[in-house]
């Protein structure tokens, strides 16, 4: 039987890293995300797990500590949010091109400039193009059912690669909610042991890591990058069939909420989806025909899922939660409507901003992107692209 | 354990031929002799900041190290590093690894004293059982020869270029032994290339068989950089102890040590002198310089000889 | 088990498919397959006659190119030997000179 508890969502992952019982934790303090390196030094401290905690002098050190750890051949992860992200940056990459399976809980909080500690999304999307797996989470639940999920895509031989588990900081980092988890063994039977096949401590063959590759090479490492990338796609779903088996919650690239016969939608990533899911069931109940999709899984981006599942609305509002300064469109935006453009999905299509710095996205919020949309889609308004919902003018 | 000599030369090489280093490189000759102080049963991870060594040592497919190795960046070579040898204590408690193994570390000035400074020192703080080297030749050789804070004064470097408004790099090097001294880790050690190497391997050994954090400082010459006749690598170290320049010491818990007090301490001139990136010191006129050299020199050791006679 | 790479396979016209994971390469010391010894613009020549084998010459050589065993020096690794020709000025035998081109 599962355990009903209440948690926070840190509380949720740093459970979860209990249950899996890592081998190296390196980690530096940081708003909204500090939590969960305290909570897995209390488990050390009282011995309920047999995890080594490293307290790094910075998130620089806590990344490069951990891909060391992971190399080694340690089942090893770390934790941050914003600016210790940010520091991180030139490691990111660094781990993805190595190759070393690893897990980052990431709490979503805005980037510096200026500082502000609440939720958006610009520190992961600023490192979308890193080669990581990056999923999302909408609630706590979420939050832990996507870390128990983790290290199995991520160590997988066809992927070895390093992989954020991604929640909204304070909204379900900090907020409890009821919450169900999975008994100790059927986690510990799930994850599995970690026995990798090369690493640096195996004594019967030396590994050499991290060399300098000139250009003969470097082109061909890129494209066996994006291979284990598009073959996380296939592994990302086979681990969440088995999920399901000891959980009973069913996970895939994205969720659809009344989305099968909408003749409106609205994209987004994370908490957010929460709220709207609210404003759809209020248009519902008035016959309009409201949906959402819900993106979990960023990378590898689920662009002819996500086209063929768009097809038949009449408008769709894509709502990202970072700022590219492209001056024409966000991240999300910008993929999704690429992703259409591919599959020939003509459908009329805005970018807005939401919930920037932590800017409050309520259901009155969504509605309002709901009745853009309707006009739009019955051609009574021109699309606008890249408004931010809630700014003040 | 006493030294022999031909013992020691006997040991297995743990850097193979076919890097790229520069001919008659300092920085390789270190590596070698620090590799050879490890016992021939105990396994080894090998970590290296960007740089000469680096690029030179693992340029893809060829990898020089006979032992496991691992690059990261140029600034993390202590918290990779300490990643490694924290992993190597959770799967040994698991049963995971039998074999013993031990960390060294490899950086340049660059990459110790500079850019991967904060690095270091947390690795340094957080007291992990490993060996930093810094291979010191006191400038970024690897991206053609600019000033660290390794670089000794009035040096000639391309950041630091001598013009007629300039005599080099105007500040005196930074002295990092003695800040990782003040880390209070257990082993603390500078020496440079001298004779059989019995000082540095002496000193390898002891860091490498220290439990917990140590530190060597090792002065590499870089024919490129310092313009001298690169077979006179080993007389341009001998010149720097001789003049008090590099002096051989030793920080062991905390206890301060000299290795080798010169019965006739040379002018620092014999030590510039044969280096092209001093060469503006002996034009006539800067005589004044040459002075102050030698009066930084004097102080600095005045300090360390009173160090050591606590 | 794991195997060694077989860095042979690994060159400048060999398909993506053909790189390992990651860069990372299994089993040290592949170096030795790359000759650095056509860099050389002198080349030390020992004199045996002259040769004490006080191995002065092994520890000072930056490409691990003198080879000892048991308590003797060998010929030079002529295949990795840069001739850099720091082993020349550290015997006090006159054993090793140094000779133009290769």
């Amino acid at each position: 039987m599962s355990i009903r508890e209440r948690m926070s969502g840190n509380e949720a992952v740093a459970y979860a890293i209990k249950q899996i019982n890592p081998d190296v934790m390196p980690a530096f303090p940081i708003t909204p995300s500090t939590e969960i390196p305290q909570m897995v030094s209390t488990f050390i401290a009282n011995g309920e797990i047999d995890t080594e905690f490293i307290p790094v002098e910075s998130e620089h050190s806590s990344m490069s500590a951990t891909m060391g750890a992971s190399a080694a051949g340690a089942r090893a992860l770390t934790a941050t949010s914003s600016c210790g992200l940010a520091y991180m940056w030139e490691l990111l990459y660094v781990a993805a091109s190595d190759r070393l399976p690893l897990v980052l809980a990431l709490v979503n909080r805005a980037l510096t400039g200026p500082i502000n500690i609440n939720c958006d999304h610009s520190d992961s999307m600023g490192a979308r193009d890193a080669g990581w797996i990056q999923i999302y989470a909408e609630n706590n639940q979420e939050a832990y059912d996507n870390f128990i999920q983790s290290f199995r895509i991520s160590e997988h031989p066809d992927v070895m690669l390093p992989f954020m588990a991604c929640q909204d900081g304070f909204i379900t980092s900090h907020a409890v909610e009821n919450i169900e988890l999975i008994e100790d063994d059927k986690v510990k039977a799930f994850v599995g042991e970690y026995n990798p096949e090369n690493y640096l401590l195996n004594a019967d063959m030396p590994m050499a890591v991290g060399p300098y590759a000139t250009s003969p090479f470097y082109m061909e490492t890129k494209m066996n990058q994006r291979l284990a990338m598009k073959n996380a796609k296939q592994v990302i779903l086979d681990v969440a069939t088995e999920f399901e088996k000891i959980s009973g919650r069913k996970y895939g690239f994205f969720e659809e909420y009344m989305l099968d016969d909408a003749e409106i939608a609205i994209v987004i990533m994370g908490s957010a989806a929460g709220t709207t899911k609210d404003a759809i069931d209020a248009l519902r109940a008035k016959g309009i025909k409201a949906g959402l999709l819900k993106i979990r899984v960023f990378r590898p981006f689920p662009g002819e899922e996500i086209a063929e599942a768009l097809k038949n609305v009449k408008a769709v509002a894509i709502l990202d939660r970072a700022e590219s300064f492209s001056a024409c469109g966000g991240p999300v935006g910008s993929e999704v409507k690429a992703a259409m453009f591919d599959a020939g999905v003509n459908v009329k299509a805005v970018n807005y901003f939401y919930g920037i710095g932590g800017r409050d996205y309520t259901v009155e919020s969504a509605t309002s992107v709901f009745e853009d949309l309707m006009k739009i889609a019955d051609g009574s308004m021109e699309p606008e692209n890249f408004k931010y919902v809630g700014l003040r003018k | 354990m006493a030294f022999n000599f031909k013992e020691v030369m006997n040991k297995p090489e743990r850097l193979a031929p076919g890097h790229r280093m520069c001919a008659g490189c300092g920085g390789t000759i270190v590596a070698r002799t620090v590799l050879r102080a490890l016992k021939p049963e105990d396994k080894a991870v090998i970590g290296n900041a960007t740089g000469c060594m680096e690029v030179s040592t693992f340029m893809y497919p060829y990898t020089a190290w006979e032992d496991s190795y691992m690059h990261n960046a140029f600034e993390n070579a202590g918290a990779t590093l300490s990643g490694i040898e924290t992993a190597y204590n959770a799967l040994k408690k698991k049963g995971k690894v039998t074999e013993n193994y031990k960390f060294i570390t490899f950086g340049g000035d660059g990459g110790t004293y500079d850019i991967g400074f904060q690095s270091l020192s947390g690795a340094m703080e957080r007291n992990h059982d490993m060996v930093y080297v810094c291979y010191d030749n006191g400038a970024y050789m690897n991206t053609g020869i600019q000033r660290s804070s390794a670089t000794p004064m009035y040096a000639d470097t391309t950041t630091t270029p001598v013009g007629s408004a300039s005599n080099g790099k105007m500040q005196n090097r930074k002295d990092l032994a003695s800040i990782i001294a003040s880390h209070d880790v257990p082993y603390v050690a500078q020496t440079t290339l001298i004779g059989t190497m019995k000082d540095l391997y002496e000193k390898a050994e002891k860091a490498i068989y220290t439990p917990g954090a140590a530190f060597l400082n090792v002065m590499a010459p870089c024919p490129r950089g310092w313009r001298y006749d690169t077979p006179d690598i080993m007389k341009i170290c001998k010149l720097a102890v001789e003049t008090c320049y590099w002096p051989l010491f030793e920080v062991v818990e905390g206890k301060w040590i000299l290795n080798y007090e010169p019965k006739k301490k040379l002018p620092i001139e014999d030590f510039l002198r044969p280096q092209g990136r001093f060469a503006h010191l002996f034009k006539p006129g800067n005589e004044e310089l040459l002075a102050q050299y030698q009066a930084e020199v004097d102080r600095r050791w005045e300090d360390l000889l009173f160090k050591c006679s606590r | 088990m794991a195997q060694a790479t077989d860095i042979t396979k690994i060159h400048e016209q060999s398909p993506y498919g053909d790189l390992t994971p990651g860069n990372q390469i299994y089993g040290g010391g592949g170096a030795k397959m790359f000759n650095t010894g056509e860099w050389r613009t002198q080349t030390p020549v020992i004199d045996w006659d002259k040769c004490t084998h006080c191995l002065l010459c092994t520890p000072v050589c930056p490409d691990s190119s003198i080879p000892v065993k048991d308590g003797k020096r060998e010929d030079f690794d002529y295949d990795h030997c840069k001739g850099c020709g720091i082993c020349e000025r550290v015997c006090s035998f006159g054993a090793i000179t140094m000779k133009e081109g290769m």
